[in-house]
């Protein structure tokens, strides 16, 4: 009986799929809201602020996407996903976006069919420990009882790390960030290791911040972005381009202040009009209105300042902008042109 | 006289398969199953129709792939480079471990609670039914979170016992009490047979085969004790004897084999050396054995209160002590209820086990079914093969527990 009952939910949920992937703008639309995977909390990426409204980097992502489609960025509906949901979350079609620090991995695109829409924070798996450990390098880590989250990127790197340094550690997996948080800081592991920016987010919202240390060693590459399920690429080029337009707009100097003078009507830079529609139908080529591009940077600002009031360096998590800047200022940040 | 008549002869009808009693319970019960088998595969063809629409296929290819990472309790060699069959393995001893351990504590603390329960003392009674009431209310998956956290938080994290002046010392400077795990020394041969891993193993099957010896023999004398008593109505004394049958060897060999105790020490960022027994499973174990402890309670407290009370009378005015009325007469008879309810407490022991990954204790729903199902996708294959083995695992059980229940249950002839 419980094999029946197995196939009949596999079956279900695959059957939503099927719906889900025929024609997601569609059933989006018809939705009225667009249902976006984050994590279940880390702040400056995404998290519920004291009203209950969803904040952050990766909360801009899907805000700028509902916009484009809506023109309304509050038409999202947040979905909490953990490492190890998001994934079957997002085939099942139980959302439509995946903006949860994802890391793209050649796996995840190809075997697990998901499209990435491009990398919206460019990452790599670091270590924090406490200042009194009096570690200085994670290659002095040997021994140690190391906090994981599971699902992730990170679990294996770290094994990888390790085994090519020829140190051993413990392993601790934990499923949630507050839940490695709480481990940490009660000593039951000696280091928490994830993505560089999230150990900083981490970081923050500790009692005495200063009392942890980052270690210098990066030791992935994590390419961080959203990601769409494999087979829509309609709705696929809606995230991908509206990405694109938050880091044209940055580059081009359209921020959230200017966009509605700018798109008030043709300016002189032909690529700021063709971006806000102001010439040339790009958003009906997406089958959306013309100033789509328009709402997404009017939302939460431009590529840049959703950086910078996320996750920037006024913030508390104050991340630098590193490799995460725009091309033309030394980062690897850069965008198709809009033609 | 009798007006007793046949059925009507009459040839089959397709209408008395609904009319006849003697065909409508088939006829019934062939429906249903049509229906049950069309959902089951109008089910499974579309399972199989929206892999292929998402270009998946079921496939076990994966498990020989290597695993990539790391587990932190592992009962037989494993590393990063191990394959995920090797996990999945890795997992399942693990999963075996929690579940006879707490399969057997669960069944002392029942036991135990039951017992008192029906204690004369009302400060017990009362204490065990508190007990009862509390723990079985409450879902194993807090005690579980709970008696994690208290540990993590309680105890001391390793870094405490460092400095000249730590925060936390080692009990009796034998064993440490951590937020990690508890560290107890190991017992090491430095004379044994062979060398290293292997000759270890020698080592402690003598031990076992000594002690094998030594039960023989000690049932011996108890057979010759009972036998002298039986001619001469004198029961020799035959403590002393028991008690150098069971010792006298095994401090010899031990003598012999050099045995010494490796203290754990702290060394770098964690105790090294020694056995630990992990936080995870400390938890989990616990967690489960009170739990579970719990219901076996009312199994056992059932039970005792099924066997007449004219047995417990009848053993009292033979002048038998209370604890042993209890042992010799009410048990044995109690033990025909306690045993089927038993089961399925087992059973859910082992299926409750698969909790453990709340508390980073890696078992078999922790390694295939968390991480290689995440990190290689392969998610209908590693529920597939979850399943099968929750399946084997919980009839086996099953099996077991029923050849006992039937050495054991009321014979009729």
């Amino acid at each position: 009986m419980n094999k029946t009952v197995f196939f009949g939910a596999v079956a279900v949920a695959g059957l939503a799929a099927s719906m889900g992937s025929a024609a997601t703008l569609d059933d989006i639309k018809e939705r009225g809201s667009l249902n976006c995977g984050v994590t279940t909390g880390l702040v400056g990426f995404a998290s519920p602020d004291a009203n209950g409204v969803w904040t952050g980097f990766d909360v801009g992502v899907c805000r700028a996407v509902a916009a484009a489609i809506f023109g309304d960025p509050t038409a999202v509906e947040f979905v909490p996903t953990t490492g190890k949901t998001r994934f079957t979350s997002l085939a099942s079609g139980e959302i439509d976006l995946l903006a949860r620090n994802t890391t793209w991995t050649f796996s995840r695109d190809v075997d697990l069919k998901f499209d990435f829409v491009g990398v919206n924070y460019y990452d790599g798996q670091g270590f924090m420990v406490p200042k009194e450990l009096g570690v200085s390098s994670a290659k002095d880590l040997d021994g140690a009882t190391v906090c994981i989250q599971t699902g992730t990127t990170t679990e294996l790197n770290l094994a990888d790390f390790f085994r090519t340094n020829n140190i051993s550690y413990e392993p601790v997996p934990i499923e949630t960030n507050a839940e490695a948080q709480q481990q940490y800081l009660a000593g039951a592991c000696d280091v928490y290791t994830t993505d560089a920016s999230g150990l900083a987010a981490t970081r923050a919202s500790f009692e005495n911040p200063a009392d942890h240390v980052l270690l210098p060693e990066i030791i992935s590459k994590e390419p961080l972005g959203p990601l769409v399920r494999h087979g829509d690429n309609d709705f696929g080029d809606i995230a991908r381009w509206t990405l694109n337009a938050l880091i044209t707009a940055e580059e081009l100097g359209v921020t959230s202040a200017n966009v509605e003078e700018l798109g008030a009507a043709a300016g002189n830079n032909p690529e700021i009009n063709r971006l806000l529609g102001t010439e040339g139908e790009l958003g009906a080529m997406l089958g959306l209105e013309a100033d789509w591009a328009k709402n997404a940077i009017a939302a939460g600002g431009n590529y840049g300042e959703l950086f910078e009031k996320n996750i920037g360096e006024n913030t508390p998590i104050g991340l630098a902008r590193g490799l995460n800047a725009q091309w033309t200022d030394g980062g690897l940040i850069y965008s198709p042109p809009f033609r | 006289m009798t007006s007793i008549t046949d059925p009507p002869q009459g040839s089959f009808r397709p209408s008395m398969l609904i009319n006849d009693t003697r065909y409508r319970s088939y006829t019934f019960q062939a429906i249903a199953f049509i229906v049950l088998a069309a959902s089951i595969g109008y089910l499974l063809d579309n399972l199989f129709e929206n892999l292929a629409a998402q270009g998946l296929e079921i496939s076990f290819g994966f498990l020989a792939a290597p695993a990539g990472y790391d587990i932190n309790q592992t009962l037989i060699e494993y590393t990063s480079q191990s394959s995920n069959l090797r996990a999945a393995v890795v997992g399942i001893l693990n999963t075996l471990l929690v579940a006879v351990l707490a399969c057997v504590t669960a069944t002392v603390f029942g036991v135990l609670a039951g017992v008192l329960r029906l204690s004369n003392n009302w400060l017990v009674a009362k204490l065990m039914a508190i007990y009862v009431e509390i723990f079985r209310n409450i879902p194993v998956l807090i005690w579980i979170l709970i008696i994690y956290g208290i540990m993590t938080i309680v105890l001391a994290a390793p870094r405490d016992f460092r400095g000249d002046d730590p925060a936390a010392s080692m009990f009796l400077g034998l064993a440490a009490f951590t937020n990690r795990g508890v560290y107890i020394p190991l017992p090491q041969f430095t004379r044994g047979f062979g060398a290293a891993e292997l000759g270890a193993i020698w080592d402690w099957l003598l031990v076992i085969a000594l002690l094998i010896g030594s039960l023989i023999a000690t049932r011996f004398v108890t057979a010759r004790a009972t036998r002298i008593q039986e001619a001469t109505g004198i029961r020799p004394k035959t403590l002393m004897t028991n008690l150098a049958i069971w010792f006298a060897p095994l401090i010899l060999t031990f003598l012999i084999l050099g045995l010494t105790f490796e203290i754990p020490a702290l060394r770098g960022f964690n105790f090294a050396g020694g056995i630990k027994i992990g936080a995870p499973l400390i938890a989990i174990w616990f967690a489960l054995s009170i739990y579970t402890g719990a219901f076996i309670a009312e199994n056992v407290r059932a039970g005792i209160q099924a066997v007449s009370k004219g047995q417990t009378e009848a053993a009292a005015a033979l002048g038998i002590r209370p604890g042993r009325i209890m042992s010799l007469v009410i048990l044995p008879q109690a033990l025909r209820v306690i045993i089927p309810p038993l089961i399925s407490n087992y059973l859910n022991i082992t299926k409750n086990s698969s909790l453990a990954i709340l508390v980073g204790y890696a078992d078999v729903t922790a390694t295939l079914g968390g991480i290689t199902l995440n990190q290689t996708g392969r998610a209908i294959e590693c529920v597939l093969l979850l399943m099968l083995f929750y399946l084997l695992i919980s009839l086996l059980i099953s099996a077991v527990i029923n050849v006992y229940n039937n050495a054991i249950k009321l014979k009729e002839r």
